[in-house]
Parts: structure tokens; C-alpha cells; sequence
């Protein structure tokens, strides 16, 4: 086996098995030392679960845990050189800001002036100076989730595990926090594990990200590679907005695919070289909304890809403003990206416009097998 | 609603919230301020004469001059702070095992189990140990029946007995608030005390104890008071030794007919358990509206 010490964290082969159920399935990975690391995956995808046996709250059925070129297997939560940060971050209310700083530290036996010097150089890092003599019950939501990170990284650890910290906070502060865990992560080198069901804090945030779900990775990338490579129907439905069809192959050329939607539209898709697909398959096909360009007249340049629909609904948000369009012949409603430029200002419900992209912005996955 | 609505509202609700608080006050009133009163009332009062009462400290210095009085007393103190810390220290480990290893049915299941035995009036409790534990008795007899003794042996009577029967018959007290306060601490905590390097030491002494500080507290005090209170298990288990001070009380009322010096004994007791539930919070640093509520 290798025990690569360039990797502060592999996991071989996990297996945790709940009587008749497979919460984590035959989970290997490896995470580089000083890289942030996510794991994204619907609610009860089992990746808590994971994070459990990565703290030593649980043991992996079979398969092996290795820090830093270490077993953990037998190893105990409170010796193991990694450091949980709770979803409702578990700030001990009966202690001040500095004393729950200061616990991890006192059970390392660490005298007490130096205690002192690094509660506060830790406080100093997350921008808290003075909040030692603090309550828990007086600090914002904000401030909380740095002491709780503060808590865990003052004792050094070799990776830090943190479990959806961001859930409890409202979107503005969530927003916020993304940055400065980011930054956090960066300025103290330490390895961040985190787990989300939330996509875009962890395409923001991380350098490599899993995708989980039912107990398995379903591909490890960087977020760029999950946006615009997924690797099956799950990633690309699961990472980022899409349109999703479910579909039938009716032909398959040299170059492409030809697929048809069970209402009837007709697309035309890239070929998947390492899937091979055949005439008949039931195939699952995506386009982002921002994959398509949509014009008031009719271009004579040829796309793989060109209809006519009807504007259904203007979703306005901003930046994000989408439209529903619904094709010609199959009524298919399709969800495209309405670029804020004067061209669409005037634009309304039930206007003619043709969209068209190109055959490798369609996405096409063999249907995955439904295991709910 | 606007303000003439809000202004014609308030004289009833006002009414209101006074009929409601009607039974609360009355009870409070006929049945613990004017009883205590009455008894502080008749304590000070010396016999001079047949059916003639002077006011003086007589009672009180009584209780005082007479060693067995006093003796007494501080034994039934004693006694009943050593089986409060007795419960509090075999309830504490049970209460965590129902609230904290447990889950589902086996929790509720063993709750109850505990609760159980508090559906059979104390009277029944008492003598389903005296069944047990007297020279004839189950324990007694199965001790001579395997060989371990050669005679029979009592168990009755003795200072054990009655802890024994004390700590049994307050247990329920403490269980219920330890189990329900220990049950609202987030397991995330304890793990969250293991994560960070704590031992089953460390986190006992930093996290559960202060989170179950006022559980503890309360029921301490509750335990306290009924078993200073007690009366059956200390007689029934102790009998003519076990020396409790309620029974000094019944006898001054009852067989005595000393209202006066039975009266100055019922404050006394007030006082001196008034005094320790005090000292206990303020050793704790719990303030009693806290540990009530």
C-alpha cells in the first residue's frame, strides 16, 4: 500500500456497513497536504458519516484511515492529529471565548503563560483580538464559527474536519464566511476537510472536490473539471444548473450523437469515447442554461443545435436572470441564461427567438440506475 | 387591535390572571404560611399554669439543654447529607446511561423501570424491604440456606438499613431531572471534548458536570428535604435506633401532648434545612430561580 507522506490524509478502500445498509461504500481517496478538500453530496449521501470515521467517532467496517503516513485504525478521537468543527460548532457555553480556546491546549499539558500567548495569537489570526473574556452567548454567528475554527486550529493539526458549519448562518454572512474560511484555510496552510450538500460553497472554497452520493465518490476533481467535465449523470445534474432531459438514442454518427427526448425533441450531442452507447439507449442528456445562445433573428450560421421557441416566463434575478422557453415541436421547456444587455431589454412573454448550441455543450450519460 | 380595545381589555384580563392565581394563593397561604406561623407562633409560648401561655425562649432552650435533643438533630443532618450524596453519586452513572448510551425503546423502557417502583405507596416500599432484610427474612435465609452462615442474622435496625432505605426511596428525585437535563446536552459537545484532546475525565469534570450543574443542584435540594422529612423509612427500617428527628417531633405532639416543644422542633428543622439548602447554593454557585425552573 502506498504511504505517500506528500498526502496528509488517504483513505483506502472505506467500507461502513449499518446492518443492511451501506452508509460509505468502497471509498478511497487521497488529499494533498495544505489543500482544501470537500465533499459534496445530498443529506444522507454518508458523507457525515465518513467525516465521523475520519474524527474517530466511528470505524470504518473495513478499509484503512492513514494521516500523514499513520494508521489510525484503533486510534482514539482524542489521539488522532485532526480536529472537528461541528455543524452547530458545540462551543462549550460554559466556558469564555478563551477558555474554550484554551481546553484542547490544557489536555496537551502546555503551561499556562504559554496557554495565554497563544489563545491570543490565535484570536489575533482570526481577527478577534480582546474577545478572550467573551461569553459564547455574546458573539454573533460569525464570530462563533471563527472561535470554533480558532479552537481547532490553535492545537495544529494535521487536518482539520469540518461538517457543514455554514448551515445555521442566513445567505448574506454565509457569503461572506465562504471568503474567510477560504482565506483562513490558506493563511494557517492546514488541510481542510469540509463537507456541504451546498454546491457552490464548495466549488467556491476548494481545491479538489469529491461528489457523493449513496455511499460512493462519484468523481474527484476540481471544481472547474466537475462544472464542465462530469464524469456521469449524477455530477451533472448534482454540480450547478442544468437543463435535464431523459432520453433515447436514435442514431449515432461519426462525430455525434442523435438523441431524442421523451417529448420528442431532437438533439444532437457529442460522442462519449469511453461509453461507447448504441442505437436504443436510454440516456439522461444536460445543457446549462449559460451553454445557450439565444437571438432575436434567425442566423444563418449553422449550430449542431438550433430551435425556435417561445419565450414562456422571464425569471428576473439580477445577473442570474434566466428565461423558460418552450421548443417549437416538442413543447419542451428548456431554461436558457437572459444576458442583461440592451438586445433583450424589451423582451416578453410569448416572443419568437431562436437559441443554438453546439453539439459538445450537450452532455450525454448513460441513465443511471435508480438506487432509492 | 387598536388602543380602546387594548384599554377596555385590561381591567378583565387583569381579573383574570387574579382568578387564576386565586387557588395558587390560597394554598400557598392557608396551607404553608399560615400553618408555619402558627407552629413559630406556638413555639414561643411557655405553659406557666394549666391552660395560661407566656411568650419566652423556653422551647428552644430546651432543645438546647437536652443532649438527645440536639444529638439528634445534627444526626438527622448528617444523615440526610450523606444519603443525598449517596443518591446523587449511584443515580448520576444511570441517569447517563438512559440519557446519553441509550436509544429508542431500551430508553424509554428503562425510565420506566425506574419510575415503577414509585407506583407502590412508600408504607409498601418500606415493608417490601423489611420483607427482606429481617432476622427471618429472604436475605437472612438464603444466606443460612447456602452455607455462608450458621445462624440468623438481622438487618434490620442499623444505620445502614435506613441509608439504604433513605437513598432507595429518593432516588426517582434524582433520576428524573438528571436524566431529562443530561438528555438535552448535544452529544456534539462530549465529542466535541474527545476531539479536541479531553479524556473520559476531562470531559466528565468540564462538560457534562457544568452542563448538568443545576440538574444536580435541584435535586440535591429535593432529595435533601424529603429525606430531613422522612419519617416512615427511618422508623420502619430503623426502629427505636434510628434516632430521626421527626420522630422526636411526633413524639412531643403526639405522645407527649407538647405542642409548645414539638413546634419549637418543626421550626427548628425548617431552619436548619432552610440553612443548608443555602449553603449548598452558594457552595454550587446556582441561584435557586435558576435550578428551579
Amino acid at each position: 500500500m502506498l504511504n505517500n507522506v506528500e498526502f496528509d490524509l488517504q483513505c483506502n478502500n472505506i467500507i461502513r456497513q449499518f446492518d443492511d445498509f451501506t452508509a460509505v461504500d468502497d471509498v478511497s481517496f487521497a488529499i494533498k497536504k495544505g489543500s482544501f478538500f470537500s465533499i459534496l453530496g445530498p443529506s444522507g449521501c454518508g458523507k457525515t458519516t465518513l467525516l465521523r470515521m475520519l474524527a474517530g467517532f466511528d470505524d470504518p467496517t473495513s478499509g484503512e484511515i492513514i494521516i500523514k503516513g499513520k494508521s489510525m485504525t484503533g486510534v482514539a478521537p482524542n489521539k488522532r492529529p485532526v480536529n472537528m468543527v461541528f455543524q452547530h460548532l458545540a462551543l462549550f457555553p460554559n466556558m469564555n471565548v478563551a477558555e474554550n480556546i484554551a481546553y484542547g491546549l490544557h489536555r496537551q499539558g502546555i503551561n499556562k503563560v504559554e496557554i495565554k500567548h497563544k489563545v491570543e495569537q490565535v484570536l489575533a489570526r482570526v481577527n478577534l483580538t480582546g474577545s478572550g473574556k467573551k461569553q459564547i452567548a455574546q458573539l454573533s454567528g460569525g464570530q462563533k464559527q471563527r472561535i470554533a475554527i480558532a479552537r481547532c486550529l490553535v492545537l495544529n493539526p494535521d487536518v482539520l474536519l469540518l461538517d457543514e458549519p455554514l448551515g445555521a448562518l442566513d445567505l448574506k454572512l454565509r457569503e461572506h464566511m465562504k471568503v474567510e474560511l477560504k482565506k483562513l484555510q490558506q493563511e494557517f496552510e492546514t488541510t481542510f476537510i469540509y463537507i456541504t450538500h451546498d454546491q457552490s460553497e464548495a466549488l467556491v472554497m476548494s481545491d479538489q472536490v469529491a461528489v457523493m452520493n449513496h455511499g460512493k465518490f462519484h468523481q474527484v476533481g476540481d471544481p472547474q473539471e466537475l462544472y464542465y467535465q462530469p464524469d456521469d449523470a449524477f455530477v451533472a445534474g448534482f454540480v450547478g444548473d442544468s437543463n435535464k432531459w431523459s432520453a433515447k438514442v436514435i442514431d449515432v454518427l461519426p462525430e455525434t450523437l442523435k438523441v431524442k427526448t421523451t417529448t420528442g425533441l431532437i438533439l444532437y450531442s457529442n460522442l462519449i469515447v469511453d461509453k461507447p452507447l448504441i442505437i436504443g439507449s436510454e440516456v439522461e442528456i444536460f445543457i446549462r442554461p449559460e451553454a445557450v445562445h439565444i437571438s432575436q433573428t434567425t442566423s444563418t450560421t449553422l449550430q449542431d443545435n438550433q430551435l425556435n421557441v417561445k419565450v414562456n416566463n422571464i425569471l428576473f434575478d439580477g445577473a442570474n436572470s434566466q428565461l423558460l422557453v418552450e421548443e417549437r415541436n416538442s413543447n419542451e421547456e428548456i431554461k436558457v441564461k437572459l444576458p442583461q444587455t440592451a438586445q433583450f431589454m424589451h423582451l416578453k412573454k410569448g416572443d419568437w427567438l431562436q437559441i443554438s448550441f453546439p453539439a459538445d455543450q450537450v452532455k450525454t450519460f448513460p441513465k443511471l440506475k435508480q438506487t432509492s | 387591535m387598536n388602543m380602546t380595545a387594548k384599554a377596555n381589555s385590561r381591567t378583565p384580563i387583569k381579573l383574570g390572571l387574579f382568578l387564576l392565581l386565586c387557588p395558587i394563593l390560597l394554598w400557598l397561604f392557608l396551607l404553608v404560611i399560615l400553618p408555619q406561623l402558627t407552629m413559630l407562633n406556638i413555639s414561643m409560648q411557655e405553659r406557666v399554669a394549666p391552660r395560661v401561655y407566656e411568650y419566652s425562649f423556653s422551647n428552644f432552650i430546651e432543645f438546647f439543654k437536652e443532649p438527645l435533643y440536639w444529638n439528634t438533630f445534627l444526626r438527622t443532618a448528617i444523615m440526610s447529607i450523606i444519603a443525598t450524596i449517596l443518591t446523587l453519586i449511584i443515580a448520576f452513572p444511570i441517569s447517563y446511561y438512559i440519557a446519553k448510551m441509550l436509544r429508542g425503546r431500551a430508553k424509554g423502557l428503562l425510565f420506566v423501570l425506574c419510575l415503577i417502583p414509585f407506583w407502590v405507596s412508600e408504607l409498601v416500599r418500606t415493608y417490601g424491604w423489611m420483607i427482606l432484610l429481617r432476622e427471618s427474612g429472604v436475605l437472612s435465609s438464603f444466606l443460612q440456606y447456602i452455607g455462608l452462615v450458621d445462624g440468623p442474622i438481622e438487618f434490620l435496625y442499623t444505620d445502614a438499613t435506613i441509608m439504604l432505605g433513605l437513598v432507595y426511596s429518593s432516588m426517582l428525585f434524582m433520576v428524573v431531572p438528571l436524566t431529562s437535563t443530561l438528555d438535552s446536552l448535544d452529544d456534539s459537545y462530549i465529542e466535541a471534548g474527545y476531539d479536541l484532546g479531553g479524556n473520559g475525565f476531562s470531559v466528565f469534570w468540564q462538560i457534562v458536570v457544568p452542563h448538568a450543574k443545576p440538574a444536580i443542584v435541584s435535586g440535591c435540594i429535593v432529595v435533601f428535604m424529603l429525606t430531613l422529612g422522612n419519617y416512615l423509612t427511618p422508623i420502619l427500617l430503623g426502629g427505636k435506633s434510628s434516632l430521626w428527628f421527626t420522630e422526636q417531633i411526633f413524639t412531643q405532639f403526639i405522645t407527649r401532648f407538647n405542642w409548645q416543644q414539638g413546634s419549637a422542633f418543626g421550626v427548628l428543622l425548617l431552619s436548619i434545612s432552610s440553612l443548608i439548602v443555602w449553603l449548598g447554593l452558594k457552595l454550587s454557585r446556582q441561584s435557586f430561580s435558576k435550578v428551579m425552573s
